[in-house]
């Protein structure tokens, strides 16, 4: 079962990358690599390979792509993402003490992920809603004018998911 | 909509379309001469539009769920014939979202939850009368019923972001009825492509993204090309933290942009552009995509524009988190499917661009500015704003002021009367300190500037620069050497690290500012971080390398006292550098009531029950915890 949904997973993006009208195919490289992190949920080194050789571009190229743009992981990432935006105005309002208060509720650093792959910290780079800083997304669920004593409030939303 | 086939079928279809908007409109703030504005008052109320922020911003207050309620609502209560509800940009004001506008009455609503929208509609919308207690300014005390005469809109001059908060940006329709690629045809049949180049250059307008080059001569560069192949690039990589005027501007005015980018193409010879947008940014990215089909469809992007023969199409390009890809060459190489590394200048990009083919690359706000220039010659956008620096400049204006939101003010406005007058004054009516502006590239200004009238040489001259437009405000309770860490932090962590003065220069200089905010800084290390500043400056590859050091150095130059005490006194006068905090328990006012002691997690409170208690500095991690439990505030920070 886990071995054919990993194939049809290869073939969407596959499809993908057939579809595309770009022509030339080393510049289609990012556009595939955020279909691929799309349907995968990261982007190992298989994925990595199987893209190099669809595309005609060498696997370092592919590497040094997905290594030097911060979008793109190469780790598995939770079922839950949480974004805490580090832009300026959520900064001056307080965003650090809210990271921190997820990273002591969660018990990992920003950047990881819980054991049991429910939950990642991302800290982002403003999300451009300036107006409700500090800002926190759990996958696309926005939480505005977040408190760092209402992490664990937040947190419990999930218990049951 | 039907395939159009010349310019004068899309003036026909704009003589059809142009009454649809006419009610919306009578913002004194528009430029007067780019929109004639129709009779204010009296007007017949048998048609209302009802006006819904959807930009991002708004939505993430749920302005979604409030427009799709509000269209039921309007259906129970029998008013759908005579209500239409248009899901539409940002009106500037983010801080009051969700918002509703009432046209023609411009009766604004603010701060809207679901259990309202039922009042709106039966009071306003049925019987005729205004709910009070949801106006524009009613939570301050001072509801207004037009929220034209209010400061925060009456000050500013709106013309990149003419569009936004006045049509539904998912209507091609709407778009012309508001001149919508009206300039595009006239360009085609009317201009040569010389002619273009000149009206912008005579305009005066300058790049919108920071550095201010003119925009005409960018494209005069290009257009001289011999290279049959050249492309046209929108700069939507808004990666200034605190800064979302192009995501506004794409989400809430989509064509104005296509349409700009359309006539760069005709200027210069090109018959592709591409738009290298964030990934944040979802939202703006499904409306271009739409808007892009829409204009395709509709005979205004793709071959043979309007049946002139001129060809252009538009592709996107997402970036991957990368804010060194906002620079011109390290653009091009992420476009090109690169990692996205800068190089050295020239040749610029005019000559050699994506692809090594001549390319223009402009900012957003840049080409949101072209269409009006267009319409209304170089003169009129000239008498806007100042001689250097004409037109008007986008800010997002966030921090510690009460109107948050995206505004849009003249060249020359003063700091005094962005912050004051249209941002309604600091939070709580603290001290302002410093407005930071430029992003991780520009610098802070002290209070004491307030009265400099911004341009971008006015800027410069004060040690920052216009940046993008993230316009930051800093109180009291901000800490200078904290902030400027901040950024310091961000260039560390952007640096592409193929130069070594950015690579090793910015990470040593973050290493001196972490001594300082831990207390261990010197006054050698001030004069350390002055001299690295400049060499990183002067030595540099790419513009955030030669900027990386301004929030720094700015600092140090006004707030040179603030760093001194954390370095000679070891003391954080804002209370932002936790490990120059000091918690003591003040004697007198001590119950000994042990909570302290208790929560404290490293047990260095010690004390007897209803005894004076006492902190141990040395164990102490200055957690904050006994601060902010102690029933007495027996406790004081230092």
């Amino acid at each position: 079962m886990a071995c054919t949904g990993l194939q049809s997973k290869f073939q969407e993006l596959d499809q993908y990358i057939d579809n595309l009208s770009i022509s030339d195919k080393g510049s289609a490289l990012i556009p595939v690599l955020h279909r691929a992190q799309t349907i995968f949920g990261y982007l190992p080194q298989d994925v990595q390979a199987h893209i190099a050789e669809r595309l005609d571009v060498s696997t370092a190229k592919v590497y040094g792509v997905v290594s030097f743009y911060t979008f793109f992981t190469m780790e598995p990432r939770g079922r839950f993402n949480i974004s805490v935006c580090l832009g300026t105005a959520c900064f001056v309002g307080g965003a650090e003490a809210v990271l921190q208060e997820f990273e002591k509720e969660l018990k990992i650093k920003s950047g990881e992920t819980t054991s049991d792959f429910k939950f990642s910290i991302t800290p982002v780079r403003c999300v451009g809603a300036c107006s409700l800083a500090p800002i926190v997304m759990i996958n696309d669920k926005v939480y505005p004018r977040v408190k760092a004593s209402e992490v664990a409030h937040i947190l419990a939303e999930y218990d049951e998911m | 909509m039907e395939r159009i086939l010349s310019f004068d079928q899309l003036k026909k279809q704009y003589e059809e379309v142009k009454h649809q908007t006419d009610l919306r409109l009578l913002t004194l703030n528009q430029a007067p001469s780019f929109i004639q504005l129709p009779e204010p008052y009296n007007r017949d109320l048998s048609v209302r539009h009802l006006m819904v922020c959807a930009d991002t911003g708004c939505a993430a207050s749920h302005s979604l769920g409030i427009a799709d309620l509000l269209e039921k609502t309007i259906e129970k209560y029998g008013l759908q014939d005579k209500v239409k509800v248009i899901k539409t940009g940002c009106f500037g004001l983010c801080s009051q979202g969700p918002i509703i506008v009432v046209h023609p009455e411009r009766v604004m609503y603010t701060q809207l939850k679901v259990e309202h929208i039922e009042e709106i509609v039966r009071n306003h919308l049925r019987d005729g009368h205004y709910v009070e207690h949801l106006l524009l300014g009613a939570r301050e005390g001072n509801p207004t019923t037009n929220y034209d005469q209010v400061d925060f809109f009456r000050k500013q001059t709106r013309i990149a972001t003419r569009n936004c908060g006045v049509i539904n940006p998912a209507s091609l329709e709407e778009y012309i009825s508001q001149k919508g690629y009206l300039a595009l045809g006239k360009c085609l049949t009317e201009w040569t492509p010389d002619d273009v180049v000149d009206i912008v250059k005579k305009s005066g307008l300058r790049g919108r993204g920071g550095a201010g080059f003119p925009t005409g001569m960018k494209w005069g560069f290009t257009a001289v090309e011999k290279e049959p192949q050249k492309y046209v690039c929108c700069n939507a990589d808004e990666g200034d933290p605190g800064a979302f005027m192009d995501r506004s501007v794409l989400e809430g005015d989509p064509h104005s942009v296509l349409e700009a980018m359309a006539i760069a193409g005709y200027a210069i010879g090109a018959d592709t552009g591409f738009i290298y947008i964030r990934a944040e940014y979802p939202s703006a990215i499904r409306r271009l995509l739409s808007s892009i089909e829409q204009a395709k469809e509709a005979g205004l992007l793709g071959n043979n524009i309007m049946g002139t023969g001129f060809n252009f199409n538009i592709e996107l390009r997402l970036g991957a988190g990368a804010f060194v890809c906002g620079e011109e060459t390290a653009l091009i190489a992420s476009v090109e499917g690169n990692r996205g590394e800068p190089r050295n200048k020239p040749p610029y990009p005019a000559a050699k661009g994506i692809y090594g083919k001549p390319t223009v690359i402009n900012n957003v706000e840049t080409l949101a500015n072209i269409c009006p220039i267009i319409l209304n010659g170089s003169d009129w956008f000239r008498s806007i704003g100042t001689e250097k620096s004409p037109g008007t400049k986008v800010f997002a204006l966030a921090g510690k002021v009460n109107n948050v939101g995206l505004i849009e003010v003249p060249m020359g406005t003063t700091l005094r009367e962005i912050i004051y007058e249209i941002g309604g004054g600091i939070v709580n009516d603290k001290q302002l300190k410093a407005v930071q502006t430029g992003g991780p590239s520009g610098g802070c200004i002290p209070a004491r500037y307030l009265d400099t009238p911004i341009d971008y040489e006015s800027l410069q001259v004060i040690g920052t620069m216009m940046g993008s437009g993230g316009m930051i405000v800093l109180d009291e309770t901000t800490c200078m050497v904290n902030i400027a860490k901040f950024y310091l932090e961000f260039t560390v962590d952007e640096s592409c690290g193929k130069c070594t003065p950015c690579r090793f220069g910015n990470r040593y200089m973050l290493d001196i500012m972490n001594k300082i905010t831990h207390g261990q800084g010197t006054r050698e290390d001030l004069d350390k971080l002055s001299q690295l500043g400049e060499t990183i400056k002067e030595a540099s590859l790419c513009g955030l390398g030669q900027s990386s050091p301004n929030p720094v150095l700015s600092t140090i130059r006004y707030f040179r006292d603030e760093y001194l005490a954390h370095i000679d006194d070891k003391r954080c006068p804002a209370g932002v550098c936790t490990s120059l905090l000091q918690y003591e328990i003040v004697p007198e006012l001590c119950i000994g009531c042990t909570i302290c002691a208790k929560n404290c997690p490293v047990q260095c409170i010690s004390g007897a029950v209803r005894q004076v208690h006492y902190i141990d500095q040395a164990a102490c991690i200055k957690c904050g915890l006994c601060f902010s439990k102690c029933p007495k505030k027996a406790i004081i920070r230092k």
